[in-house]
């Protein structure tokens, strides 16, 4: 593995753990007046696949968003503020950490309702077939979205009109605190991938490099005409369903069960590949950016009471 | 009225009129749902535009309400216009989390970052055993969303407007099509012309009561101001054309003229536009200066069989006799003599 790669890898990792890490502090301060959904544990996904893709490519995410809107590039100081609830955030406070968008890195807006997001996914690549454009789509969405007819009609529709989208499942096995496995009679979400009409691949590992050849394979052929396909990773949310906490004393998992994917975390093997110089830049350059970015968030304004009945129409 | 060659255009005419010229002038445009590329046609409104315009910007969806209409939303947001047309009003309920949760939202829940632009064309069943399940006027649910623009074109004349209007503008656009209308003829500029959203239209003027319609209980309004003539009575009549905006202030404004409302929705009554429209005037303390009443479907499902059928829909008739009623509270029942035909009814033999 070339260690660009590897720095690049390290520096998206790092950036989403220690950005999520900041939340984690600051929650209890209630300075985040709604909920967040953290990533921790899933950033792997994001960055793999991110990485995979080219600059004008686009995503499409969910309210466990944060991870894929850094890993896509998006602005760090407009997603805190945001979470902050400040005028100067994305979607100007109005959506929160559930609502990130950046159009200007190709992230479009991330949604709260579970699967909503993988049809506009599959509407957004007929406009790029439509309009001979080379660009794809990535559209990520959990375990839960299987559950969604929006899934089902999306990609079947997505497969019969060969339209450039890559499908990433981050299965962490849990829609809120019930398991895949309650819901639904077999482990077998890439078979489903495969009968209407697209290859399909499980990693089971996490690994960050296997899912970044994976992507970059599936992508590859996608940006070829092949039509779409799916990648289900299996990953594990270290935290709880929705807030900052750990909830092993819900008891609908086990401690251990979590234990052996922070034993294998991404970000522990990619530290080992870089050297300590290489790493400390990293490092003390994504710390700065974070410092900065929850100040600029802590000074920005709250949007006036003008803003209220703004931006309901385009017209 | 635009200046120009007019000639006389049924309904469904002016709206592939109007479809036709917005794909010629603008390749944004796009036109999906089920069956708009097939042999009918979606009732002659589509026919002949996917050979004309091409199988990528005129096809068949599968049955996905939901999912095909999240598939429109992301091609709008890609910057397409896409028109996504529902043969009945009844199936947007398989596309409500789409329409509510997704498209009404969007603009507002990203800070004004992107835009929806998107027609969704619904078509109201009425007649000929449509029964419970294919005759639903569901706007009075979408009427309580926030960003969702609702019309509800009457005449030839406003389908091809409105139309045009409605795939030029930057938001989602649910435009409402009664099956019945398919019958109305009328003149329709050959050019294309904008009708503007958000404003209804008076369409007969008279200083006794004012009738406000939606959709084709404006044809029975007009139909009940006829009758109402063998009384001496005169009534104004409007099209409200807009749901959302609702253009109240129209309509009080002719009911103070007249002093007597009364609201024919093509719904049910319960937070319709009746209601809505009673409410404002009563929040303008002009309760005492106008006398107000609502008529709209009988509070049960649409039965099928034409004898309950017949009982279920307000018609001119009992539009007129209320009319009469509200003006003359004591005079002695009256009722129209020579009952109208309603070819439209005559005509329709469904199935759709």
């Amino acid at each position: 593995m070339n260690t660009e790669l590897i720095k690049k890898f390290y520096a998206l990792l790092f950036l989403i753990r220690r950005t999520e890490e900041e939340i984690i502090r600051l929650y209890p301060t209630d300075i985040i007046k709604s909920p967040v959904h953290l990533s921790i544990g899933q950033e792997a996904v994001s960055v793999a696949v991110c990485q995979a893709l080219k600059p004008l490519d686009l995503v499409f995410g969910t309210y466990r968003g944060h991870a894929m809107y850094l890993a896509k590039g998006g602005n760090l100081r407009s997603m805190i503020a945001e979470l902050y609830g400040k005028i100067s955030g994305c979607a100007k406070g109005k959506g929160g950490s559930m609502h990130l968008i950046d159009l200007r890195k190709g992230v479009m807006g991330t949604s709260a309702v579970v699967g909503t997001t993988i049809p506009l996914a599959v509407g957004y690549a007929y406009a790029l077939k439509y309009k001979n454009r080379n660009d794809i789509v990535a559209c990520f969405f959990g375990d839960g979205a299987v559950d969604e007819g929006d899934f089902h009609e999306a990609l079947n529709f997505a497969a019969l009109k060969k339209l450039p989208v890559l499908f990433v499942c981050e299965n962490n096995f849990y829609a809120i605190h019930s398991h895949h496995l309650s819901r639904h009679h077999s482990d077998n979400i890439c078979e489903r991938a495969k009968s209407y009409g697209m290859p399909a691949m499980r990693i089971k590992d996490g690994d960050i490099f296997k899912i970044y050849k994976a992507a970059s394979r599936y992508m590859e052929k996608i940006r070829k005409g092949s039509g779409p396909a799916f990648i289900e990773c299996i990953t594990c949310r270290w935290k709880e369903h929705v807030g900052p906490g750990d909830d092993f004393h819900l008891g609908y998992r086990k401690k251990e069960e979590v234990a052996c994917w922070k034993h294998n975390d991404p970000l522990d093997k990619m530290r080992v590949l870089l050297d300590d110089k290489a790493r400390g830049l990293i490092e003390s350059k994504i710390e700065k950016e974070i410092e900065a970015a929850f100040l600029f968030a802590q000074k920005d304004s709250f949007p006036g009471k003008n803003e209220l009945l703004k931006d309901l129409f385009d017209d | 009225m635009i200046k120009g060659a007019m000639r006389i255009l049924s309904y469904p005419q002016a709206i592939k009129e109007a479809i036709d010229q917005e794909m010629s002038r603008d390749h944004s445009v796009i036109l999906l749902g089920q069956g708009v590329d097939d042999p009918k046609g979606t009732l002659g409104t589509t026919k002949g535009l996917a050979e004309k315009f091409g199988r990528e910007r005129v096809f068949d969806t599968p049955l996905s309400e939901d999912g095909m209409t999240g598939v429109a939303i992301g091609a709008a947001l890609a910057r397409l216009r896409p028109i996504h047309v529902h043969i009945r009003m009844d199936f947007l309920l398989l596309a409500m989390n789409q329409i509510v949760n997704m498209a009404a939202k969007m603009r507002y829940m990203f800070g004004a970052t992107l835009s929806v632009p998107l027609v969704i064309r619904a078509i109201i069943g009425k007649s000929w055993g449509q029964g419970p399940q294919h005759s639903q006027s569901l706007y009075p649910l979408l009427m309580n969303i926030p960003g969702l623009k609702i019309v509800a074109p009457v005449t030839p004349y406003d389908a091809k407007g409105c139309m045009i209007q409605s795939i030029r503008d930057n938001n989602p656009v649910i435009f409402m099509e009664h099956r019945l209308l398919y019958y109305q003829k009328g003149y329709v500029a050959q050019k294309p012309y904008l009708v503007p959203l958000g404003k209804a239209r008076i369409l007969a003027r008279g200083p006794d009561i004012t009738l406000v319609g939606v959709s084709s209980m404006v044809i029975e309004c007009l139909r009940a101001r006829e009758y109402l003539r063998e009384t001496g009575v005169r009534a104004e009549v409007i099209d409200l054309l807009s749901l959302s905006p609702l253009d109240a202030d129209t309509v009080i404004k002719s009911a103070l003229k007249t002093g007597n409302l009364l609201v024919i929705d093509n719904a049910w009554l319960p937070c319709a536009a009746g209601a809505e429209i009673i409410a404002r005037l009563c929040e303008k303390n002009l309760s005492r200066k106008i006398k107000f009443a609502r008529m709209g479907f009988a509070f049960v499902p649409c039965p099928t069989t034409p004898s309950l059928e017949k009982e279920f829909y307000p018609n001119a008739e009992r539009i007129a006799i209320r009319a009469f009623q509200m003006l003359f509270p004591r005079k002695k029942p009256w009722e129209p003599k020579n009952k109208k035909n309603r070819p439209e009814e005559v005509l329709f033999k469904g199935p759709f």
